[in-house]
């Protein structure tokens, strides 16, 4: 197994803890990972975008030029990314903001609204999620039970107690993402 | 199974600081390397240990100084620009043999750059920026668990040797998040204060005769004595404190010589020109002062020729053409500041090497 990712949105829909949470899924399992950020310097809005790389042997550059799979939350990422995927590569888009086909030859392309589903699950910020469970599944990095596992695990190390509610969404979010049918 | 946490680069350096019982920080914010001192801000907070966000760069490095001479064991860091500006500080340290960790998350330069890691920094790094006969020892971590080990390993250092290391790594590596072991418990709160040198810092002169700490030496044969006392202290770092990592060097007919990121990418080379058939290995120096040169000296006997990688236009080629004495071809691939070395030109590269007689 020898998988390099990138994952690119807006500064602040969420693309920085969707690469970390899957890079601790993949250590959580025994692989090698490396992720590696890339943003401006607004806190929201901008570009944002992160490459992740993981693997069984060992990882040499953590730097992403042709990703295996590419999953993009906007236009520009599209834009940006999409003629560097490999070929026979996984692209994942978020068709409530990007509704442009894509006509790139032998490539896996998978559209999910989740932003709206996201919204349906009461609160947009969770996007993040509903993609990352599409991503595993089609991958099988992990299973359903160890990715939320890994998810609590992150959100109350990060939020002690207080922010206990919000395992709850990102948490269905994420089943529900593993759970979409294309 | 060890534990393993996640932890970007710049972090676990910090981390490294407080096991080794580092407890004065100081520093002033300049990215790749602010999540290094956010980090401290609050580990310091925790461990009861000192924690400045200094007016600028030289007030920070002259604050480590003022912190060694009491026996603490201090670091700052920053990134190129903020470094240049320590360079005096550094100077002040080495003559006074003080301790002390200065971090340089390298980013593009000259001059104010950009932000994204380079490796421009070898020559100010390994020939000591500052004024005068002096040397630091130089280590460069390629890797979350290495900036933990290798700071630890810098507080050893500086204190063996009461020399002032430096810890040179880049932006890449600084915000690179990767799985690290850890061996230390989280509760431990109470990590000691490590203070050293009881016979020569300055703590207070009662019931002992004062002592003095400095660097102007104006009296006859003064100066002279201090730089061969240091000479013989450097040449001591020469034979003992040379560290290097060799990787699928058996049967290596090409030799890539690489330190810190662009190891990393090095390491991806070799892994697809030995797929194509190219009998590539790598030298990796870890202390870049002092230079591993018996290792390449030796290892030259074994192979046709040598390709240097680095993120600069050509800085540590120079050290391996001197450690080669003009036995085997030395070829270089580099990227200046503001761009990332590509392994598909190190792969163009190294098969048209291959291909030379």
């Amino acid at each position: 197994m020898f998988e390099e990712l990138i994952i690119s949105g807006y500064g602040g829909q969420g693309i920085m803890f969707c690469g970390t949470l899957l890079a601790h899924l993949a250590m959580e399992e025994g692989l090698n990972v490396t992720f590696f950020p890339s943003y401006g310097a607004e806190m929201r809005g901008g570009t944002a975008n992160c490459r992740i790389v993981i693997a069984r042997e060992e990882i040499g550059s953590p730097m992403v030029k042709n990703p295996s799979s590419l999953i993009v939350f906007n236009k520009p990422s599209l834009i940006k990314f999409s003629g560097q995927l490999k070929e026979k590569g996984l692209l994942i888009i978020n068709s409530s903001l990007v509704e442009e086909e894509i006509v790139k030859e032998g490539i896996e392309v998978i559209r999910v609204p989740v932003t709206q589903i996201a919204q349906k699950l009461g609160n947009d910020k969770v996007a993040n999620m509903i993609a990352l469970g599409v991503y595993i599944k089609q991958k099988k990095i992990v299973s359903l039970e160890s990715a939320i596992k890994g998810l609590e695990s992150i959100l109350l190390l990060k939020n002690k107690e207080e922010k206990k509610n919000l395992i709850e969404i990102n948490r269905e979010a994420l089943k529900s993402g593993f759970k979409y049918n294309k | 199974m060890e534990k393993k946490i996640l932890i970007r680069g710049n972090e676990a350096i910090g981390e490294g600081a407080i096991q080794s019982g580092c407890r004065a920080y100081f520093g002033y914010p300049i990215t790749p390397q602010n999540e290094l001192t956010a980090y401290m801000a609050k580990r310091m907070f925790e461990v009861k240990g000192v924690f400045i966000q200094a007016e600028s760069e030289i007030a920070a490095i002259n604050m480590v100084f003022g912190a060694s001479l009491t026996g603490v064991r201090t670091m700052t860091s920053s990134s190129s620009p903020g470094i240049s500006l320590k360079q005096e500080g550094i100077s002040y340290m080495a003559a006074c043999q003080l301790p002390g960790v200065i971090v340089n998350i390298q980013r593009g330069g000259p001059g104010l750059g950009n932000i994204a890691g380079s490796q421009g920094d070898y020559f100010q790094a390994t020939r000591g920026g500052g004024h005068g006969d002096y040397r630091t020892i130089v280590l460069a971590p390629y890797s979350a668990q290495e900036m933990f080990d290798l700071t630890c390993l810098s507080f050893q250092l500086a204190d063996k040797y009461r020399n002032p290391v430096m810890l040179l790594s880049d932006g890449i590596v600084g915000q690179m998040i990767e799985p690290m072991r850890q061996n230390w418990d989280t509760n431990d709160k109470n990590i000691e204060w490590k203070v050293r040198g009881e016979d020569w810092i300055l703590n207070g002169c009662k019931g002992r005769e004062p002592r003095m700490v400095r660097s102007l030496l104006m009296e006859e044969g003064e100066l002279e004595k201090l730089n061969w006392e240091l000479n013989r202290k450097y040449k001591k770092m020469e034979e003992q404190e040379v560290r290097v990592d060799l990787w699928n060097i058996e049967d290596a007919e090409i030799i890539i010589v690489a330190y810190g990121i662009a190891a990393r990418i090095g390491k991806t080379v070799i892994q697809r020109a030995r797929r194509q058939g190219l009998k590539v290995g790598m030298i990796r120096p870890i202390t870049l002062w002092p230079f591993p040169i018996q290792v390449i000296k030796d290892i030259a006997q074994k192979v046709k020729s040598f390709l240097v990688i680095e993120m600069s236009l050509g800085q540590m080629v120079e050290d391996v053409r001197l450690a080669i004495e003009g036995k085997r071809r030395v070829h270089f691939c580099g990227r200046p500041g503001g761009s990332v070395l590509e392994v598909d030109e190190i792969l163009d590269k190294l098969r048209e090497i291959s291909n030379l007689k």
